[in-house]
């Protein structure tokens, strides 16, 4: 009896945990872990990457200033965006308040780089590696600093007392007059300067929108494959199990004031460096900005983009920010609709309705977002001509 | 002393205006589990519609015309987006309330125009006595119609027949289904009266003052309010609503001489700060219910 036991036995699987090789033509063969766990899996993947992010960076060149522009700035929101994908989409904690930790981040880099003997604060650090990370630094020190007190709670009063938080901020800064020069003022935003040379300039690389066009383009890049890897490491994983049963996490050994902490702190981080960049464009920061339709844009930008998926995070940021731009020249194309404020309907008012109606539409029949659209497109071609 | 019962009535007047919204609020969070977020907009809503009908039929009719016509925008809008998300992360439902919001208020906000409207209302900034106490006669009427509005209410849910299907799907949806409870009614009758009591409230909002496009912050007072008081409690929303309002009554009153350091508009955002204060001693709320954790 025990002999056949010890006969049974088995033997440890020789699991191979390197990259080995593919199998030709079965992309979906993983033969170790390290290649189920792979960032690009498949070598379609990885092509398609290569070539979208070279065409990224391409377009540097081959569009108009004013385009890159808008663009740049999309992309800084998508780090935004990417940022409360972590908090609310893959740890589940609902949050509202993410307008208030970009302010904080967009003061940050401002009194950082600001001249020091300006009107507002400044200390005159204007190196873009230094206050960067010193604008995410600060923002997620507040995110740390709030979530004990979100850690108690759940669900939907966790979404009020975020939007308390926002609420909070904007007096703080409306009132902070020294810092943020007051509503209706403003100061001058954070200035970009990397080893002296400023980049909100035309310089010896290029006008002034290619080289922030560029630098937006690497820093997104950066950071969406930070959360790319974060998504996939043990803390991704505590993060996931926490958003999908939060006592069953806990029973399994997951630290849930723990890990609930350092979600607030890595969102508020990605939001505290969104907030830094995106006044670069501008170079003016008002302190009214700051407000509860900022937080409801990021939310429909993960929204519309795709809960809990980086690249929908990235999408939804640029669908938003597009979205602009094309009701803006709608006034051209559809002829009762006014470009004029008085009038009604105008195109703010345009914006505004479709940004509502786009939230509601894609929640009621999309809820992956377009991450979702383009799964459902990638499944029918995957398998045509058969519907299955 | 006869200044601070004064700001205290103020206080009371405005808090039973935010008592009204948070009725609303904590009705269709017990019936659904969500907070609709579309309560700013109907509020505004109702308020431009008394705007409009108080010249032709009058203000009292007027008022009860738009509660009427709001509670149905509400059924309306129950019905084409939440209700096809029954079932759906509460998460997900509260959003969706959010992108109504904004589109609702476009639209209202397309009818107020770019200046201030005056509801009709007869009170105005009139002031009657009490005693030795002057106070706008705005406040008392506030204070009265909520104190009668939430005694109607409170009957109805206690000794009607919806009124105990309600409370029965608020206690657990699934055996009120099997008791022959219509659930779905049930989320229709929930957003109807929150339309209404917000359509009430924001008639009460634009008295004196009037209302205008930024009008809408103001029902988001209700949110502390709720918080204070326990999301799932209609005595707790009711005393959360007065709590608030006092606070914010008093800070206007009193902050400008002995905190000036917070700021100037700091009333504004003291609801928020009760509300932190009230959550980091009771996680609740002061009337809510205790979630129960079972593994």
């Amino acid at each position: 009896m025990t002999e056949t036991r010890e006969e049974a036995a088995p033997v440890a699987p020789d699991i191979p945990t390197g990259r080995s090789r593919r199998v030709r033509g079965r992309p979906l063969l993983y033969t170790s872990y390290a290649q189920d766990m792979a960032l690009l899996d498949t070598p379609a993947k990885r092509l398609w990457t290569l070539l979208l992010v070279a065409l990224a960076f391409g377009l540097s060149v081959l569009l108009q200033d004013r385009s890159l522009e808008v663009l740049a700035g999309a992309y800084v929101l998508a780090i935004g965006a990417i940022g409360l994908n972590i908090v609310t989409g893959y740890a589940g904690q609902v949050s509202l308040g993410h307008a208030f930790f970009v302010a904080i981040g967009a003061y940050t880099a401002a009194a950082l780089s600001g001249p020091v003997d300006g009107e507002n604060i400044g200390f005159g650090i204007a190196e873009v590696w230094l206050w960067l990370p010193a604008a995410g630094l600060v923002a997620a020190a507040a995110g740390v600093l709030v979530a004990p007190l979100a850690g108690r709670l759940r669900g939907l009063y966790l979404a009020v007392v975020t939007l308390g938080l926002v609420f909070l901020g904007e007096h703080v800064f409306k009132e902070w007059k020294k810092l943020t020069g007051g509503p209706g003022v403003g100061r001058e935003a954070a200035v970009p300067e990397l080893f002296g040379v400023r980049l909100d300039q035309d310089g010896p690389f290029g006008t002034k929108e290619q080289v922030l066009y560029t630098l937006m383009l690497a820093l997104l890049i950066l950071f969406a494959v930070a959360a790319r890897n974060l998504a996939r490491s043990r803390v991704g994983r505590a993060f996931a199990a926490i958003r999908d049963r939060d006592i069953a996490a806990a029973v399994i050994g997951v630290p849930l004031t723990r890990y609930k902490v350092l979600a607030f702190g890595i969102s508020s981080f990605y939001a505290g460096c969104a907030g830094g960049l995106l006044y670069t464009i501008s170079g003016y920061v008002e302190p009214g900005s700051f407000n509860l339709l900022l937080s409801v844009q990021f939310i429909a930008m993960v929204l519309i983009g795709g809960v809990a998926t980086v690249s929908g995070a990235i999408a939804g940021a640029l669908f938003i920010s597009l979205l602009q731009p094309v009701t803006r020249s709608l006034p051209a194309l559809v002829p009762f609709i006014s470009g004029d404020t008085t009038q009604t309907p105008n195109v703010f008012q345009v914006e505004t309705v479709l940004y509502g109606l786009l939230i509601v539409l894609f929640l009621i029949f999309e809820p992956r977002g377009l991450f979702g659209l383009w799964i459902r497109v990638r499944n029918y071609w995957k398998s045509w001509p058969f519907s299955y | 002393m006869k200044g601070l019962l004064e700001t205290v009535i103020r206080g009371l007047g405005n808090g039973s205006v935010y008592a009204l919204l948070a009725l609303g609020f904590v009705i269709i969070y017990k019936a659904t589990r969500v907070i609709s977020f579309a309560q700013p907009a109907l509020m505004l809503a109702g308020a431009v519609a008394v705007s409009y009908l108080a010249g032709v039929t009058g203000f009292y009719l007027a008022v009860l015309l738009s509660a009427l016509l709001i509670a149905g925008v509400a059924l309306a809008i129950e019905r084409v987006a939440i209700r096809p998300m029954v079932g759906r992360p509460v998460f997900v439902v509260a959003i969706i309330t959010l992108g109504i919001d904004v589109v609702v208020r476009v639209v209202v906000n397309g009818f107020i125009g770019r200046d201030v409207r005056q509801v009709g209302d007869p009170w105005g900034f009139t002031q009657v006595s009490l005693g030795p106490l002057v106070v706008q006669s705005r406040w008392l009427a506030m204070l009265l119609v909520t104190a009668v509005l939430v005694t109607l209410l409170f009957a109805f849910f206690r000794h009607t027949r919806y009124g105990l299907a309600m409370r029965a799907a608020a206690f657990d949806q699934e055996t009120a289904l099997a008791q022959g409870v219509s659930v779905g009614a049930v989320f229709a009758l929930s957003w109807g009266l929150a339309g209404f009591l917000a359509a009430i409230a924001g008639m009460f909002v634009g008295t004196g003052q009037g209302i205008e496009q930024m009008t809408w912050v103001i029902a988001l007072k209700a949110l502390p309010a709720i918080i204070v008081g326990g999301l799932d409690s209609l005595g707790g929303a009711v005393a959360g609503g007065l709590i608030v309002g006092v606070v914010e009554s008093l800070f206007q009153s009193y902050q400008g001489e002995f905190a000036p350091w917070l700021g100037q508009n700091f009333a504004i955002v003291s609801p928020y700060v009760v509300m932190l204060i009230v959550l980091l001693v009771k996680p609740y709320g002061l009337f809510g219910t205790r979630e129960v954790e079972r593994v």
